[in-house]
């Protein structure tokens, strides 16, 4: 009998792990016109998933995996510096780092757990999500579908603040989407054993770009 | 017990002067008190270089959260941002005697969650209008302070700060209102010394917080079930 009720908790937009400031590169890609309506965010949405989303699932569930070991730490450090070898934006890479803390202090303030205690102080966000998953007794799968829900929809919930859009079309665009999430994450799950140096590493620049333009935005709603 | 510093909200609508009442409170008592700030912006981060700008607290002791448009999410509902920010500041520069926490200016609902602080400010200002304090809320029926600032312009915008204060200390079941304006030196002292008989208060462990979020507790042992 594997857990389930666990999964809709770390899913939970209202998670209290300061997720809802961040906007996923959404809100610059709004300011330079790239998303603006319905159709365009749904494409961004989709690619998102199918980058970004594709790795961070993929570490999230291998993390997940890890997280059963007797020692799992030798694995999530080399995990941590492979994700980082694939987050080319410093930016990004400080807003992974950010979140996985600030997941890792809710977790840690909700319960006692060795393991996310001798984790080093800020790890990438879906190491901490995977770790917790394992701990919580749920299947890598269910840490890839988590990574991949969270990577769309921060960014949809945040296109009703940013865009001139009703949030039952944003909620549509996830509606449309959610199979290809199911698909992605069982692609995520190929990668849970192996080589940690052949996790996948899909691309999209354009969200680096926009990561760091936002960076040095002094106005935006977002932090990310 | 460890000894953390006294962790001191400031909430209230936008423009009512949290800012300017947390420079205040540094420029008079930064020489007894070990302080730091959190501040929680919306679009940018003017709080707090308005703060480093006043020059009250070296930058190290002033630390932004962006709350991702969500002021009152970052104080009450989800307070991991925050919470990290102070303990990280507590860690880099302290020990500290003092934290204070300055929310983003939101509405009058919005107030401090008791796993963030130990006590709060809210603030209103004259220039909002004398009927606000009747409007009531959390914040303003149940903080631990509620400060009526700017009370120099009164005159100007025909409000009637004792009655202000009166009502809001009706309001309050008689919980302190202050009537503050940093032109008016008194008034800042009897701020800075509420704040030093609450943080001597939290030092000798004296202090118990309560939450303004929550509904106001009647004590009524005969009506209690058994």
């Amino acid at each position: 009998m594997t857990a389930r009720a666990a999964l809709l908790l770390f899913a939970d937009g209202r998670l209290p792990a300061g997720g809802y400031a961040h906007s996923g590169g959404l809100e610059e890609s709004v300011r330079t016109g790239r998303v603006r309506d319905a159709q365009s965010l749904e494409s961004f949405l989709e690619g998102r998933a199918r980058t970004v989303g594709l790795v961070l699932a993929a570490f999230a569930a291998r993390s997940c995996r890890a997280a059963r070991d007797p020692d799992p730490l030798p694995e999530l450090e080399v995990l941590d510096a492979e994700l980082d070898a694939r987050t080319p934006s410093p930016a990004q890479r400080e807003t992974s780092r950010q979140l996985g803390r600030q997941l890792h202090r809710l977790l840690t303030g909700m319960a006692h757990h060795p393991l996310l205690e001798r984790l080093p102080r800020a790890p990438h966000q879906p190491l901490v999500l995977g770790a917790a998953c394992g701990l919580y007794g749920l299947r890598p799968l269910d840490a890839a579908l988590a990574a991949l829900h969270e990577s769309v929809t921060g960014p949809a919930v945040a296109a009703v603040r940013l865009m001139s859009i009703d949030p039952f079309r944003t909620h549509a665009a996830l509606a449309r989407i959610a199979p290809s999430l199911d698909r992605l994450a069982e692609r995520a799950l190929e990668h849970c054993d192996g080589s940690p140096h052949d996790m996948p590493a899909a691309a999209a620049p354009l969200l680096d770009v926009v990561a760091e333009v936002h960076a040095t935005r002094s106005e935006r709603l977002f932090a990310s | 017990m460890p000894r953390r510093a006294l962790r001191l909200g400031v909430a209230g609508p936008v423009g009512t002067g949290k800012s300017s009442l947390i420079a205040t409170v540094c420029r008079n008592m930064a020489a007894e008190l070990e302080i730091g700030v959190v501040t929680n912006d919306i679009y940018t981060d003017e709080d707090a270089r308005f703060l480093r700008a006043s020059g009250v607290l070296s930058a190290a002791r002033i630390r932004a959260v962006e709350t991702g448009a969500c002021p009152h999410t970052a104080i009450r509902d989800d307070i991991t941002m925050n919470l990290i920010a102070v303990e990280d500041m507590e860690r880099d520069v302290g020990p500290l005697d003092l934290v204070l926490v300055e929310s983003g200016g939101d509405n009058l609902t919005a107030t401090f969650s008791p796993g963030l602080v130990d006590a709060q400010v809210f603030v209103l200002d004259v220039a909002g209008g004398g009927d606000v304090v009747r409007k009531g809320g959390p914040g303003i029926a149940r903080a631990d302070l509620l400060a009526v600032n700017k009370v120099d312009l009164a005159p100007y915008v025909d409000v009637d700060v004792d009655r202000m204060v009166a009502e809001g200390a009706a309001a309050r079941g008689g919980a302190p209102v202050l009537a503050l304006s940093r032109h008016r030196p008194e008034t800042v002292d009897e701020l800075c010394a509420w704040i030093r008989r609450l943080a001597g208060d939290h030092a000798a462990g004296r202090h118990t917080p309560t939450d303004p979020g929550a509904p106001a507790h009647h004590h009524h042992a005969h009506v209690r079930a058994t």
